[in-house]
Parts: structure tokens; C-alpha cells; sequence
């Protein structure tokens, strides 16, 4: 088959299972999870293909020539707009992630979504399953985990996601990758809304639905501003030095931006709100409210990776925006906002409580990682971190998901309700009770905190210290430095109070492995977590550089490397000469791990008020707890304010008394106009002649009945008369007339 | 030979006659009576004209004697109609049968 004709297939086949499952299969759950993952498993197996074949063809073959199919589309007044397909080496890269990942959680939606446990004694759709009793053949009842309810649904929605999803990986232009991008905005909405019965769970999908939106109303303006400095907005055509060039010096007028500097910006906000950078950060911890393939497939693994894949791709425009030094020049904001966002995002995080939380938090975290990463100048890394991001977070939160079905299955047996699976506090122990859990988390964080070699995070974290700090970014590189520090110390806290030590409730005693469907895509993604860092070991690195060729940098530099070397804006990072990245990050990794071990170890009672750091920190704590207040600031700020414009200006004021209170004094005076008309008209005159002319023939008529006696001599008098009469004239007309 | 206008001057005063007694009288057949009275009235009328005018055709007495043929038949039927009104109303009082009116 074709490639090309492989690529436009990739998000046809989840599109289709939507379609097939919203349709007709929604009352068949085995049916409906077969077609989706089936299509995951399709979808898979072309990106796979793109893949391989990518591969063979090679990076800087692929780069000059990338597969590509377009269509015209629109018809505008001198030509088309035009939409299509294509694969570079960065889409190559992409496509292997986000296939890999995506199969994976739509394999562990079936285990995680209880299929083939029973129907729930009360469960509602809109609710989460809550546990079916089963009496066994002894009559022993014994309460079980059951299925959720609207099992067909998440299936439907996770399958439209996936195709948008795959629509803004292969697309070769800034519409269809906005249509894929707001089609998982949808999704993302649909899924964290999921449980609608909850009230917490739709608030939260609504708050992300708002938040990003914020983000992709910029965003469109500056891919509107493109198209009307550029006529296009297919990447070949854009990114052509000379297009570049004219972008970069064509004053925007705001700012002191280029046209360049101005779409980078715009496009960026885009994906501050759909990455969660600060300050449009606040939807992605609420948006822990949906099931956990959720916040693993979405929140870690492919949504929030789609904004950076935005900006990585618009990253040569980004750069030529930068040219000018401008104060606001997109690549100086985005290192502003990606460190500080990493810092941010990390000190709260050390102090959630959640499981899902924290991952949330550190996601933001690492996602401003990757975009300060850009910032620096070095969009290699930022790939890198991507895509060994992408594989450790999703093994995180699907690890996450599988402690908190096993948490679940305590809770059932001890049949306390009070107990949230999901608080860290509660748990402890774990190790012992899932084995194939604890390894994978365990794999995973390490790749999170950046442990030494064996992880895939160590070597896209080191190469983002690497480009910061040889790159001249000083300021960047200390606050990742830091925030890497936090972030081991996160993480190893997260393991410490899960995993390790004794369980601290008897929820946690109770608890156990959870089934195939759910263990095997972990065992996958930690290999990938595992291994995925070695593909990019630099060269000069101590000891092992130059073992393995740097085949990383090689692929997916390509993409970029001869247009920037033509437009003039390729910096040559030479990144030797000092060893001092590589030792803050071995010492930030390994130190902050050993002090997360080291203060969480001996916390025995579930009472998050134990917190060491509450001791330490006070009521530092609480701020960070709290997250510094954003959400009640931005409450306060916006959400009131818009609150109170719908209810009181528009409904009240507007709406019922401006335009309703014309509306009923229109209806008034016509009223009003129909009454007087009615009384002063209608009554004296139209009835008023009506009634006239029969009074008057009701008086004739009396009057000249009289004459009607009824008496034969009566009548013979008035003819005798009338004869005489008649006679007289008639003789005088004939005697005297003539 | 009288004069013409002696014959006239009785008819005419015979018919005056007859329709006094006719608008006058209560009695129902002594209206019959009068209407007798105008009817011979006008014959005598007729008669004279043609004994004094036309002898010689006989039109005028074949006229005079329809009219008295007329009379007498109309007597009948009104004499018929009175006495199907008295059974009626109990009375040939012309004055009291009054209910052709408003």
C-alpha cells in the first residue's frame, strides 16, 4: 500500500470505530472495545509501517522530500488553500510515540474499565461503577469491582480522540492540525466529563474546555495572521528560508514584534493553554476528575504533547520571529514561561497528596521543560523530552490507575466508603501486594526523575540542560536544574508513601495485582521508558558517547537542520568543554531521589497532617498545597466577573428587562390601542350604524303597521279612496293637461 | 225618450249605495248585499249605454248578462266563505275577523 495512502488512513480507522460504536454497537461492550482497540491496533500497525519506511528512506532524504499528499481545498480568489498529509523525520517520530502509547491505553481501558465483571448492584451511567455482590456456591457474598456502566461510550470517545490525534501528527498544515487540535479539545472535554452525574467531574471538564479555549483564540488569530502574510499554510510552503526571511522582516506593528515574532507568539498561546503552561495551567489538575486512561492518554502522553508538537514544528518561524531581539520575541517568552512554569508546577506538586496530582503537576512540569527547552534554542531536545516524556508519564499514570484499582478492591472488601483510593497517605506497602506496579512506577519514576543512564528521562533531560546551558541560557538552565531536584524529590516521596514501608490503612492491606489487560501495556511502556533514552546518547559524552551513534539528534535534526543553516538562523551548539550540566544533573537526580526516600521513609499513620514537609515548611506548605491560590485568584478575577455579566447584565438586565420589557410594552400598547379602538370605533360606530338602521326600520315598521287592521272594510275604504284619487288625477291629466 | 244621464245618475246613486252599505255594515252578508247592489248598479250602467248608444249589437246584453251570471256565483262562494268562517269564529262580523295584520 502506499504510503501516502497508509498515512490518510491512520486516523480513519479510530474515527470509524466512534462512528461504528456511537451507531450501532453501543449496547455490545465486548463488540464496541474490539472495534476500538482493533483500530488502535490498525492505526498502530500503519504508523508502524510510516515508520520503518521512514526509516529507510533516511533523515535528510526524508527532510528535503518528505512523503507528502495534499488536496486543494478551499478556493480562494487566486488558487486554493491546500490540506494533505506528509511524513518528515519529526512526524516519523512522533507517529512512533503516539501509536505506541495510544494502543497501549486503549488496551488498558478494558482491564481498567472491569470488563468482565458483572453489572454494578446500583450503578448509574453518569457515575463510577461502584461494586457488584456476588454470592459464590457456598452463599458467601463477596463484593467485586463491576463494570462501568457506559463502557461503549468511553470506547466511542477515546476512538474519536485517537483519530484527532493522529490528524495533527500527519497533518501538513496549520488547519487540519487545528481541526485535530480542537477535536481532542472536544474529547478532552467529552472524557473529563465523563462521569457527568458528578458535579466536581463536570465543572472540571468545562474549566478545561474554557481554559484552553482562552489559548486557542489566540492561536487562531495567529494562524489567521499567517495566512494573511503568507497566502498559505501548508509547512513546505512556509518553511522556505525566503518566506521566512520576508516574515521576519515585515513589522507586525505590536510591539515591537516581526510578522514572525507575533505569529510565534500568538501560536504559543496556544499551546500554553492546550500544554497547561502557566497561567492557563489551572484545567489539568481538575482534569484528574476523568478515568485514568484518561489523564494518561490526553493529559500526558498525547494532548498536552500536541502543543508542544505545535511549537516544535513552528519552530523555525519562531526563530526567525526571535531575530530582531524584541523584548516579547517568542523563543525569550517561551523560555520565561517554560522555566518558570517547571519550577512552578514542580514545588506544588510536592505537596499534593493525590497520586493522580502529583503526576498532574509534574506533568506541567515537564511540559515546561520541553518548552523552555525551545526556548533555549534547541528543538532536538525538546523532541526528545516529548517522546521519552510521552512513554514515562503514560506508564506512570497507567501505573497510578492500576494502584487505585487495587486500592478499589480494598475499599470493596473492607466496605468502608470513607476511604479515598487515591489519597498517598492511605496507601504504603504496595510493593509487596503489586509487584508488576511497583517495578513499572518504579521504572517510570526513575525516568521522571532523570536517574543515570539506565532511563530514557536522563537523556532528554540532560540534553535540555546541555542546550540551556552551553546555549548561553544561564537563568534557564539553574531553574530546570532546580526544578529537576524537586522533581526526583517529588517522585521518590510519591513512590516512598505508595509503595514502600507497611500499608498504612487495611484498604492497603486488602489490596491486589490488577489483570493482564492492565500489567502488560505497563511492562511495554517501561521497556520504553527503559530504553527509549539510548537512542540519543550525545558523542561526547563521558565514557558511553560514541558507543552508540547519536542517532537522535541525527534523525530529528534533520527536519530542520539544512532550512535553518539556509535562512542564516542555525547556532551551532557546542556542547563540550564543561562537564558542569552533566554533574548538577547527576547530583540533582540521584539527590533528589535519595532525600525523597529519606524523609518519607518512617510515615506510618494515614493522616496527611504527619506530612514531614508540613513540619518543615508550615505554612509554606499550605501555599504550595493550595497552589498559591491561582484558582481562587483566577475566581476571583474572571469567573465571578463572568459570572456576573451572564446572570445580572445579560439575563436580568438585558434580556428579561431591556428586551423583554420592549417586548411587553410593544404587546401593552397594542393592547391598549386594541381596546380604545374597540370602545371609541367599533362600538358607537359600526355597531352604532348597524343598530341604527334596524331601530329605523323597527319605528317604520311600527309606525306604518297601523294601516294593517285586518278588517276587510278597512282595506275597501283605502282602495276606494286610492280609485278616486287615481280617477281625479288621471282625469285631470287628460281633460285639463292637454 | 228619458235622458241618458237619468240612467247614470241612478246607477251612479245606487252604487253609492251599494258601497256605503258595503264599507258600513257589520253584518257579513249584508256586505254580500251591497256588493249585489254595485254589481246591479253597474248593469243598469251598462244597459243604458247600450240601449241608448249601440241597440243594434247584441254585445251589450250578453254582457249585462255575464255580470248577473258572475253575481249570482259570486254570492255562492262568498255565502260558502262566510259560513266556513262562522265556524270559525263563531260570528260573520266583518269588524271581528281581524287576524290578517301585524
Amino acid at each position: 500500500m502506499p504510503t501516502t495512502t497508509l498515512l490518510w488512513l491512520l486516523p480513519v480507522f479510530p474515527l470509524l470505530a466512534f462512528v461504528l460504536i456511537v451507531l450501532f454497537t453501543n449496547r455490545n461492550k465486548a463488540l464496541s472495545h474490539t472495534l476500538a482497540v482493533g483500530a488502535a491496533f490498525l492505526s498502530w500497525l500503519g504508523a508502524m509501517v510510516i515508520f520503518v519506511r521512514a526509516l529507510n528512506i533516511g533523515p535528510e532524504a526524508l527532510a528535503e522530500h518528505p512523503i507528502r499528499s495534499w488536496v486543494n481545498w478551499l478556493p480562494t480568489g487566486h488558487g486554493f488553500l491546500k490540506i494533505g498529509v506528509m511524513v518528515d523525520p519529526l512526524t516519523a517520530a512522533v507517529l512512533f510515540f503516539v501509536a505506541w502509547t495510544i494502543f497501549m491505553i486503549f488496551l488498558y481501558s478494558v482491564g481498567y474499565h472491569n470488563f468482565g465483571y458483572p453489572e454494578g448492584d446500583h450503578d448509574q451511567k453518569g457515575l463510577p461503577p461502584h461494586g457488584a455482590t456476588v454470592v459464590d456456591e457456598h452463599g458467601h457474598k463477596h463484593r467485586v469491582p463491576s463494570i462501568e456502566p457506559m463502557y461503549s461510550r468511553f470506547f466511542a470517545y477515546i476512538g474519536l480522540f485517537a483519530a484527532g490525534m493522529y490528524l495533527l501528527a500527519i497533518s501538513d498544515n496549520l488547519l487540519t492540525l487545528f481541526v485535530g487540535w480542537e477535536i481532542m479539545g472536544l474529547c478532552s472535554y467529552l472524557l473529563i466529563g465523563f462521569w457527568f452525574a458528578k458535579p466536581s467531574a463536570r465543572a472540571a471538564g468545562i474549566k478545561a474546555f474554557m481554559t484552553t479555549r482562552v489559548g486557542d483564540v489566540f492561536m487562531l488569530l495567529g494562524i489567521a495572521y499567517l495566512y494573511m502574510a503568507t497566502g498559505t499554510l501548508s509547512f513546505p510552503d512556509i518553511f522556505k528560508p525566503e518566506m521566512l526571511h520576508q516574515l521576519a522582516n515585515l513589522n507586525s506593528g505590536v510591539l515591537g514584534l516581526s510578522a514572525a515574532g507575533l505569529i510565534g507568539v500568538l501560536l504559543f498561546i496556544g499551546t500554553v493553554g492546550k500544554s497547561a503552561q502557566w497561567p492557563l495551567h489551572v484545567w489539568l489538575p481538575d482534569a484528574m476528575e476523568g478515568p485514568t486512561p484518561v489523564s494518561a492518554m490526553i493529559h500526558a502522553a498525547t494532548m498536552v504533547s500536541a502543543g508542544v508538537y505545535m511549537v516544535i514544528r513552528m519552530f523555525p518561524l519562531l526563530k526567525a520571529g526571535s531575530l530582531n531581539g524584541a523584548f516579547l520575541s517568542p523563543l525569550a517568552v517561551m523560555g520565561f514561561i517554560g522555566g518558570f512554569t517547571a519550577l512552578f508546577a514542580a514545588t506544588i506538586a510536592v505537596a499534593q497528596n493525590d497520586i493522580k496530582r502529583v503526576l498532574a503537576y509534574s506533568t506541567i512540569s515537564q511540559l515546561g521543560y520541553m518548552v523552555a527547552a525551545l526556548g533555549a534554542g534547541s528543538y532536538i531536545a525538546a523532541t526528545f523530552h516529548l517522546i521519552t516524556h510521552a512513554f514515562f508519564k503514560a506508564l506512570l499514570f497507567l501505573g497510578s490507575g492500576s494502584v487505585i484499582h487495587g486500592m478499589e478492591h480494598g475499599v470493596l472488601h473492607t466496605g468502608n466508603h470513607e476511604v479515598d483510593p487515591q489519597d498517598m497517605f492511605n496507601m504504603g506497602g504496595l510493593a509487596r501486594k503489586m509487584p508488576i506496579t511497583f517495578w513499572t512506577f518504579v521504572i517510570g519514576g526513575f525516568a521522571l526523575s532523570g536517574f543515570p543512564v539506565l532511563t530514557a528521562g536522563f537523556w532528554s533531560k540532560d540534553m535540555i540542560l546541555s542546550a540551556s546551558f552551553f546555549g548561553g541560557h544561564p537563568v534557564i538552565f539553574w531553574t530546570l536544574a532546580i526544578a529537576a531536584f524537586l522533581t526526583a524529590f517529588y517522585t521518590m516521596r510519591q513512590i516512598t508513601l505508595t509503595f514502600l514501608g507497611k500499608p498504612r490503612t487495611p484498604e492497603a492491606e486488602h489490596a491486589h495485582e490488577t489483570p493482564w489487560t492492565m500489567t502488560v501495556p505497563l511492562m511495554v511502556l517501561a521497556f520504553f521508558a527503559f530504553t527509549a533514552g539510548w537512542v540519543g546518547i550525545p558523542e561526547h559524552f563521558p565514557l558511553l558517547g560514541g558507543l552508540l551513534p547519536d542517532w537522535f539528534t541525527h534523525w530529528v535534526g534533520a527536519a530542520y537542520e539544512t532550512l535553518l543553516q539556509q535562512a542564516g538562523m542555525f547556532k551551532e551548539i557546542a556542547e563540550e568543554g564543561s562537564l558542569v550540566p552533566l554533574y548538577t544533573s547527576l547530583t540533582v537526580s540521584l539527590g533528589g531521589l535519595f532525600f525523597g526516600w529519606l524523609v518519607y521513609k518512617d510515615v506510618t499513620s494515614p493522616d496527611p497532617a504527619t506530612d514531614p514537609l508540613k513540619k518543615w515548611l508550615g505554612p509554606v506548605h499550605t501555599l504550595l498545597q493550595n497552589k498559591y491560590y491561582f484558582d481562587e485568584l483566577y475566581g476571583i478575577l474572571f469567573i465571578r466577573p463572568a459570572y456576573w455579566f451572564a446572570e445580572v447584565l445579560t439575563f436580568r438586565w438585558l434580556d428579561r428587562g431591556l428586551i423583554d420589557g420592549i417586548l411587553h410594552a410593544i404587546a401593552r400598547a397594542v393592547f391598549d390601542l386594541g381596546k380604545a379602538l374597540a370602545y371609541w370605533i367599533d362600538l358607537p360606530i359600526i355597531s352604532g350604524a348597524g343598530d341604527l338602521i334596524g331601530n329605523i326600520v323597527r319605528t317604520f315598521g311600527r309606525a306604518f303597521r297601523v294601516v294593517q287592521t285586518g278588517r276587510v272594510q278597512d282595506y275597501m275604504v283605502a282602495a276606494m279612496t286610492s280609485v278616486v284619487a287615481f280617477g281625479a288625477l288621471v282625469y285631470y291629466l287628460l281633460v285639463f293637461a292637454h | 225618450m228619458i235622458p241618458l244621464n237619468w240612467y247614470l245618475i241612478l246607477a251612479a246613486a245606487l252604487f253609492a249605495l251599494g258601497l256605503f252599505g258595503v264599507l258600513s255594515r257589520r253584518n257579513a252578508v249584508a256586505i254580500l248585499m251591497g256588493v249585489e247592489l254595485m254589481l246591479n248598479a253597474v248593469n243598469i250602467n251598462l244597459l243604458a249605454f247600450w240601449r241608448y248608444r249601440a241597440p243594434v249589437h247584441s254585445a251589450g246584453m250578453v254582457f249585462a248578462v255575464i255580470v248577473f251570471a258572475v253575481a249570482a256565483a259570486e254570492v255562492a262562494v262568498g255565502l260558502a266563505l262566510f259560513i266556513a268562517v262562522y265556524r270559525r269564529f263563531n260570528s260573520v262580523a266583518a269588524d271581528e275577523i281581524n287576524l290578517l295584520k301585524w
